[in-house]
C-alpha cells in the first residue's frame, strides 16, 4: 500500500511526458494519449485520495533523496487527493466534450500541440496542488500560465489572439507580484519548504519583528493570485478570455486554471503563514470586500450580456466573488465552504460552456440569445444540460450550487454581525440575479422560436453521443456533490485539519 | 529614524523601483513591445533583488577551489539558483508574448493596443 506515496510524483511525470511524446504525433495519437493520461490520472488522484482517508494523516515524497530543509517535496493529503481528482475528471470530461469544436478551429496540423498544452496544464495544476515548495509553486503557474495562453491563442481568430495578449498581460502582471512576494518570504524566513517557512513565520510573529514587511509579502502574493484568478476588479479579461475560446479551453481555463492559483493560496494562508495569523494582519477582511463586490458586479455584467458565452463568462467572475468572500470571513468554515465551492464551480461552469457549445451549434452557429431562442428543442440534450448547470448556480436543491451557498450562510452566521449581515445579503441578492440571468436563458431556449434562423437544424443523438455521455457525467457529478454534500464536506474538513 | 535604512538597503530600493516601472509599463503602456520590454523590467528587478540579497560581503562563489569548506566562506547559492531558474521562465514567456505580438501585426498591422482593440470590434460586426 505504501507504494501509492509515489502516485503524486507520477502523475506530475506521466503528464510532462505525454506532453513530449505528443509533440511529434498526429492530431489523433495526440488525442488518444492526452485521454488516457487524464483517466489514469483520476484513478491515480482516486488512490491517494483513498490512501489518505484510510491512513488518516498526510505524507510527504522526497524529491532525489535530499530531505528538508534543502530538498523538494511533494505532500499529499485528503484535500490534495480530493482536488486531484477532480480535477483530473473535469479535465477529461472538458476535453472530451469539446472535441468537436477542437476540431472545427483548429487546424489539422496543429491539433496535436492542443494536446501537448492540455498535458502540460494537467501536469501543472497537479504540481500545485501537490507541492510543498513555495518557488516549485512559482514555476508551476507560470508553466500553467503559458499553456494556458497555448490553448486560448490555438483558435486563429484576431478576437482570440488579443484575449490571449490581455490574458498574458494580466497573467504576467500578477505571477509578477506573486514572485516579489514569495522572494520577499524567502528573505524574512530563509527557507522554501512550506513547513520551515512555518515555523520561521511563527518565530517572527512571536517577536514581533518584520511585521510589514511579513504583511507586504503576504499582500502581494494575494494580489498576484486575486489577479490572476479574476477577483473584481481584476476581472476585465474574465469575458473575452472565456468567451472567445474553443468550449473545452474555456471550459478548462475557468474550471480548472483559475481554481489552481486559489488552490496554491490556500495552501501558502495555512501552510504558510498560519491561518490565525493571516486573520490578525488583516488580509481577509480585504479579501471579504472585494470578494462581496465580485458577487454583485460580476452577476450584473452577466444580465447585460445578448451573447450566451459572455454571460456564462461573467458568472464565473461572480462565482470567484463568492470563493474569495468565502476565504474572507476569516473562519475555518468559511474556507470549507470556499473549497467546496472551488469543486461545485469547477463541475459546473464547463458543463454550462460545453452546454452552451450544442446549444450554438444547433443554431447556426450564433451563440446571440435571440438566435437561441428554441434551441433547446433543437439540441434537447445540450438544452437539459444548461438547465442543470444553470439550476446548480442559482442554487436549486439537490445541486451543488445549493449546498455551497447553504455552507456559506452556515458559515456567515458563525461570524460577528459586523460581516454576518452582509454577507446574508449579498448572498441573497447575488442568487436573485443568478436566478434573474440563468433562468431567464433557460426561458429563452424553451421557447419555441418564432421564425427560422438561418444555418439552425436538430441535432439527433446518434450524432453526439460522446458529447451527450459527457454532460450526463457532468450532470451527475454535480448531484453527487450535490447530494453526498456530507461526505466531501468533511473529506474538505479533514484535509484542512491535516494542513496545521 | 525614518530613511535610517535607505543607505543600507540601496539595492532593494532600487530594486523595488525599477519592479514598479517594470509593473506600471506592463500594466499601462499602450504599445505591445513596450508592454515586453516592461515585464522584462520587472522580473530583472526580482532577479537584481534577489541576487543583492543572496551576496554576503567578503564572500566567495559556492564553488570550492582552494580546498576551503567551510561553509563561513561562500554564499548561499540557492538565490542564484533561483535567480537562474527565474531567467528561464521569463525568456520562455517573452517568446511567447513576441509571437503573439507578430500574430496580431500580422493581422491589424499595428502595435497599439487601442487600435486592434478598435479593428477587433469593426470585425464583429
Amino acid at each position: 500500500m505504501d507504494f501509492i506515496r509515489n502516485f503524486p510524483f507520477f502523475g506530475i511525470m506521466l503528464t510532462m511526458l505525454a506532453a513530449i511524446i505528443s509533440l511529434p504525433m498526429r492530431g489523433r495519437a495526440a488525442k488518444t494519449i492526452s485521454l488516457t493520461v487524464f483517466a489514469i490520472e483520476t484513478l491515480l488522484a482516486a488512490s491517494v485520495l483513498i490512501y489518505t482517508v484510510h491512513t488518516g494523516e498526510s505524507f510527504v515524497y522526497i524529491m532525489g533523496h535530499v530531505g528538508a530543509p534543502w530538498g523538494n517535496e511533494l505532500r499529499a493529503g485528503v484535500f490534495e487527493g480530493l482536488m486531484a481528482y477532480f480535477f483530473s475528471v473535469v479535465m477529461l470530461l472538458s476535453v472530451s466534450g469539446g472535441l468537436k469544436h477542437l476540431r472545427l478551429d483548429i487546424e489539422e496540423s496543429k491539433r496535436n500541440f492542443y494536446f501537448v498544452m492540455t498535458d502540460l496544464l494537467m501536469g501543472a495544476l497537479l504540481a500545485l496542488i501537490y507541492t510543498n515548495d513555495i518557488f516549485t509553486a512559482y514555476v508551476f503557474i507560470e508553466i500553467s500560465t503559458i499553456a494556458a495562453c497555448g490553448i486560448l491563442m490555438i483558435r486563429e481568430i484576431g478576437r482570440t489572439t488579443l484575449a490571449a495578449l490581455r490574458y498574458m498581460v494580466f497573467s504576467l502582471l500578477g505571477s509578477g507580484l506573486f514572485l516579489i512576494g514569495i522572494v520577499l518570504m524567502y528573505d524574512l524566513t530563509g527557507h522554501l519548504l512550506m513547513e520551515n517557512m512555518r515555523l520561521s513565520v511563527e518565530l517572527l510573529v512571536l517577536s514581533g519583528q518584520f511585521r510589514i514587511p511579513l504583511t507586504v509579502a503576504i499582500s502581494l502574493m494575494t494580489l498576484g493570485m486575486a489577479i490572476k484568478s479574476g477577483l473584481f476588479p481584476f476581472h476585465f479579461w474574465v469575458p473575452d478570455t472565456y468567451g472567445y475560446s474553443t468550449p473545452a479551453s474555456g471550459s478548462i481555463l475557468s474550471g480548472l486554471v483559475s481554481k489552481g492559483y486559489i488552490l496554491i493560496l490556500i495552501k501558502i494562508y495555512c501552510r504558510v503563514i498560519g491561518w490565525e495569523n493571516l486573520v490578525q494582519i488583516g488580509v481577509t477582511d480585504i479579501l471579504f470586500v472585494f470578494g462581496l463586490a465580485g458577487m454583485i458586479v460580476g452577476s450584473i455584467s452577466a444580465i447585460h450580456q445578448n451573447d450566451i458565452r459572455r454571460m456564462v463568462a461573467f458568472s464565473s467572475a461572480a462565482q470567484i466573488g463568492y470563493i474569495y468572500m468565502g476565504i474572507g470571513l476569516g473562519t475555518q468554515a468559511g474556507l470549507a465552504a470556499a473549497c467546496f465551492h472551488v469543486l461545485c464551480h469547477a463541475v459546473t461552469k464547463p458543463l454550462l460552456f460545453i452546454s452552451a457549445s450544442g446549444l450554438a451549434d444547433a443554431s447556426g452557429g450564433s451563440k446571440l440569445f435571440r438566435d437561441l431562442q428554441g434551441s433547446a428543442y433543437r439540441n434537447r440534450w445540450a438544452g437539459i444540460a444548461f438547465t442543470a448547470g444553470a439550476f446548480s448556480m442559482v442554487g436549486m436543491p439537490m445541486f451543488s450550487g445549493f449546498i455551497s451557498k447553504l455552507l456559506f450562510a452556515t458559515a456567515a452566521v458563525q461570524v460577528s454581525v459586523a460581516r454576518m449581515l452582509p454577507t446574508l445579503i449579498v448572498l441573497a441578492i447575488s442568487t436573485v440575479l443568478n436566478a434573474v440571468y440563468f433562468l431567464r436563458t433557460v426561458i429563452r431556449i424553451y421557447t419555441p422560436a418564432e421564425q427560422e434562423i438561418q444555418g439552425s437544424m436538430r441535432i439527433k443523438w446518434t450524432q453526439q453521443r460522446s458529447y451527450i455521455l459527457v454532460l450526463l457525467v457532468f450532470i451527475a457529478l454535480n448531484l453527487i456533490l450535490g447530494l453526498f454534500s456530507q461526505y466531501i464536506a468533511d473529506a474538505i474538513q479533514l484535509g484542512l485539519s491535516m494542513f496545521s | 529614524m525614518f530613511g535610517a535604512n535607505l543607505f543600507a538597503n540601496l539595492d532593494e530600493m532600487v530594486a523595488i523601483i525599477l519592479f514598479g516601472i517594470g509593473f506600471t509599463t506592463l500594466l499601462f503602456n499602450r504599445n505591445i513591445i513596450k508592454k515586453i520590454i516592461g515585464f522584462n523590467i520587472m522580473d530583472t528587478a526580482v532577479f537584481f533583488f534577489l541576487a543583492s540579497m543572496g551576496y554576503i560581503e567578503g564572500r566567495a562563489a559556492p564553488i570550492v577551489v582552494d580546498g576551503v569548506t567551510s561553509a563561513e566562506a561562500y554564499i548561499n547559492p540557492i538565490p542564484s539558483g533561483l535567480v537562474l531558474t527565474g531567467i528561464v521562465v521569463s525568456v520562455s514567456v517573452t517568446a511567447m508574448m513576441l509571437a503573439l505580438s507578430i500574430r496580431l501585426y500580422r493581422r491589424y498591422h499595428t502595435l497599439y493596443l487601442d487600435e486592434i482593440y478598435m479593428f477587433a470590434q469593426k470585425e464583429d460586426k
